[in-house]
């Protein structure tokens, strides 16, 4: 799956999204439940907002050294035996990892959850060469059953679905016969997949934060699938998105205690692991063979510019459970793999305008996501920016918009226009009136009305009740 | 004291009584009121739709129109954190970045002008019946003004604040985006609507204009009886 995950129109996706009553319950009750449970997480931490800074500052300084790091990251995998490939673009880097597994003939390919490999398309190139690829995530697991559903959240990528869909699918797909009880769900699946653990040839992983001054890759489940993907397999391949390391182990024990609080409300998941290049010497398991690919796809890009502080992003997901816009419409409207306003702001930025112009649109603005960031991204002044970029830039926005907004321009700064506009808006707007209120309007008021009233502008200004009363003259 | 009243398009507008409720609280509280005509819109729903030039010939007047005001008062949240924002918009212009940054640092929204400078928390308002405050965005997370509101209505007397679910999602409203996202924005208020049936309140009160237009136009739609009141015709209630 690339990056974009549906060709139909932005309106349709919404359309689907706000009619679909199961997945719209399944977003609201994990919404409510995370909520909750991120509160107290983040409570417990004490003076949150000094480590939301601290956050900050440590993804900040990695970005202003991230040439730096790198370069150290890559000496220390190399020198503890590991193969580094730096990739400029997607295919270079789903190319490079086809490449690595077929000259190993291997035929099996187990994953643990990575979003970054959905961005490189790396099932399908796999899958393409003939390749078996398993993802061992129970929920990436679902989806890859359900006929390569898209995710719909970056953390529970299945999110949309409830037990008894999930129960049905697996009842066609696996000839499951027992209930929608997840014990017995989730137990299907751990019989299914420990073959497939033990018959891998090769496994895929993504990384969390990799380890500067170590080379290491740290790796946060709360299934443990990440560990059989790492320790059975001959080959190991990590997969990172350029951006995502730390200096040392100090800075990791930070944000990973931010990412298990914002993302599920855990202190810390079941499993968090770390692991340093191939098997040495006298180890008991762990791959002979490491890769570490270092995926840019736009990313260098983004560095240097008014939007480089979404490259602080730890995946969390955390803007994305307060989100009041991705709570009526779900994760499948943004038609991208990254949902939500983090999605919103950094779809557009990796993947283009022309295929997600209208998600920087998809926010009301109320910065809950700017909020609930831990690591400080002003989530929702990026929208507006990316609204800038379209208006000024991009030159997508709507003819009838642009001219309104000139004219806004224009009376918004003249006291005399504005006096006119606002004395002419009562009988503008008469004919549309019923009593004190609009039910039906005209123009861009049509879509608001088809929900609520609108009221009609009243017959006295307040400035002209303050002038009259100024004046001495009668007010009401 | 002197005030300076900067009434907010909408309030102008459409909500006239807002902007009356806010001038008699006030000279009530013993300020003295002054509305500078000359002043129209923060710019906001320009800015917020990337119509960044455009707005800032908006903020231009608007920074000059307050130019000597002693304290700005404005009976939005959203309005007076557009104000708050102006230095950054100004940053590194030699005319106005800092004549935005004294605007800025002058602007008060109303609750919170009443709380911190004039330090009153009864204003000796009565209101009967039971209420619930729909806690508006640009209020709470971009101006930071929380307490305030609830202060300031828990001395009101005869009135019962009960607590609004899921207080912290957004109504919907969003500017322009209530227009553009249409749909969205509708099953937003929706939600919201659902929510204040469910506390069983007779009033639902707000800070924010555009917040009330949106919510009281879906509960006039559904016919509701619950009454939608601006915090100053609360406060302004005797």
């Amino acid at each position: 799956m690339a990056m974009k995950t549906s060709s139909a129109k932005f309106k349709d996706r919404v359309d689907e999204g706000i009619h679909n009553d199961f997945m719209r319950l399944a977003v609201s009750s994990a919404q409510e439940r995370l909520h909750g449970r991120r509160l107290t997480a983040v409570d417990e931490l004490g003076s949150w907002e000094d480590w939301r800074s601290l956050g900050e500052e440590i993804r900040q300084h990695v970005l202003s050294n991230l040439d730096f790091y790198l370069h150290q990251l890559a000496l220390n995998v190399s020198k503890r035996g590991g193969h580094v490939f730096f990739a400029e673009t997607a295919e270079q880097a789903s190319g490079y990892i086809k490449d690595v597994i077929v000259k190993k003939n291997a035929k099996k390919v187990v994953k643990s959850k990575s979003m970054v490999t959905e961005e490189i398309n790396l099932n399908a190139t796999l899958e393409a060469v003939g390749l078996d690829v398993v993802e061992t995530d129970l929920g990436e697991y679902i989806l890859q059953v359900d006929d390569h559903d898209p995710p719909s959240h970056i953390v529970a990528p299945a999110l949309h679905k409830n037990k008894e869909q999930i129960r049905d699918v697996f009842k066609e797909k696996l000839a499951y016969t027992q209930t929608e009880k997840p014990e017995e769900l989730t137990a299907h699946v751990r019989g299914i997949l420990r073959k497939d653990f033990l018959s891998a040839d090769v496994g895929i992983t993504g990384c969390n934060f990799a380890i500067a001054e170590t080379g290491s890759i740290g790796l946060v489940t709360n299934e443990g699938n990440a560990d059989l993907v790492t320790a059975l397999p001959k080959t190991q391949i990590t997969v990172m998105g350029m951006e995502r390391l730390v200096p040392t182990f100090d800075e990791f024990e930070v944000l990973v205690s931010l990412l298990t609080r914002s993302a599920v409300g855990q202190r810390l998941t079941s499993y968090i692991t770390a692991l340093t290049g191939p098997r040495d010497e006298g180890d008991v398991d762990g791959p002979e063979e490491f890769h570490l690919v270092i995926v840019d796809n736009g990313r260098s890009s983004i560095l240097g510019t008014e939007f480089q502080s979404v490259l602080q992003c730890i995946r969390c997901a955390a803007c994305i459970n307060v989100c009041p816009v991705y709570r009526q419409v779900g994760g499948h409207s943004y038609g991208s793999i990254y949902p939500g306003p983090i999605g919103a702001v950094l779809s557009p930025l990796l993947g283009g305008y022309d295929d997600f112009k209208e998600l920087p649109y998809a926010s009301t603005l109320c910065a809950a996501c700017t909020d609930a960031c831990p690591v400080k991204i002003p989530l929702h002044d990026l929208l507006r920016k990316h609204r800038e970029v379209i208006v000024e830039k991009e030159k997508m926005a709507p003819f009838s918009e642009k001219m309104a907004m000139k004219a806004f321009g224009i009376g918004a700064a003249s006291p005399m226009l504005y006096k006119f506009g606002s004395k002419m808006a009562p009988s503008a707007m008469s004919p549309f009136k019923t009593g004190d209120i609009i039910s039906k309007g005209p123009g861009p008021l049509k879509t608001w009305t088809e929900s609520r009233e609108f009221p009609a502008p009243g017959k006295e200004s307040f400035r002209d009740w303050f002038k009259n009363r100024e004046k001495g003259g009668k007010s009401s | 004291m002197k005030v300076t009243l900067f009434a907010t398009c909408l309030v102008d507008l459409f909500q006239s009584n807002v902007g009356k409720a806010t001038v008699e609280l006030l000279e009530r509280l013993g300020c003295e009121i002054d509305f500078p005509v000359s002043q129209i819109c923060c710019g906001q729903p320009a800015y917020n739709s990337g119509y960044t030039k455009e707005s800032k010939e908006a903020m231009k007047k608007m920074i000059k129109t307050f130019a000597d005001a002693e304290y700005v008062v404005t009976p939005s949240g959203s309005c007076a954190a557009m104000f708050k924002e102006y230095p950054v918009l100004f940053k590194g212009d030699a005319v106005w970045e800092k004549k935005a940054a004294s605007l800025a640092a002058k602007t008060y929204e109303l609750s919170q002008f009443i709380v911190d400078v004039l330090k009153v928390t009864d204003v000796g308002a009565t209101l009967k019946g039971k209420a619930t405050y729909h806690t508006s965005c640009h209020m709470t997370r971009l101006l930071k003004v929380k307490e305030a509101p609830a202060i300031l209505l828990s001395h009101v007397r005869g009135l019962e604040v009960t607590p609004l679910p899921d207080a912290q999602n957004c109504c919907g409203f969003g500017g322009t985006f209530s227009v553009k996202m249409g749909d969205i924005s509708g099953q937003m208020v929706e939600e919201k609507v659902c929510n204040i049936e469910a506390t069983g309140a007779d009033f639902l009160i707000g800070g924010d204009a555009g917040c009330l237009m949106n919510i009281g136009g879906r509960i006039q739609r559904k016919g509701q009886p619950v009454k939608v009141l601006h915090i100053a015709e609360v406060l302004n209630s005797i």
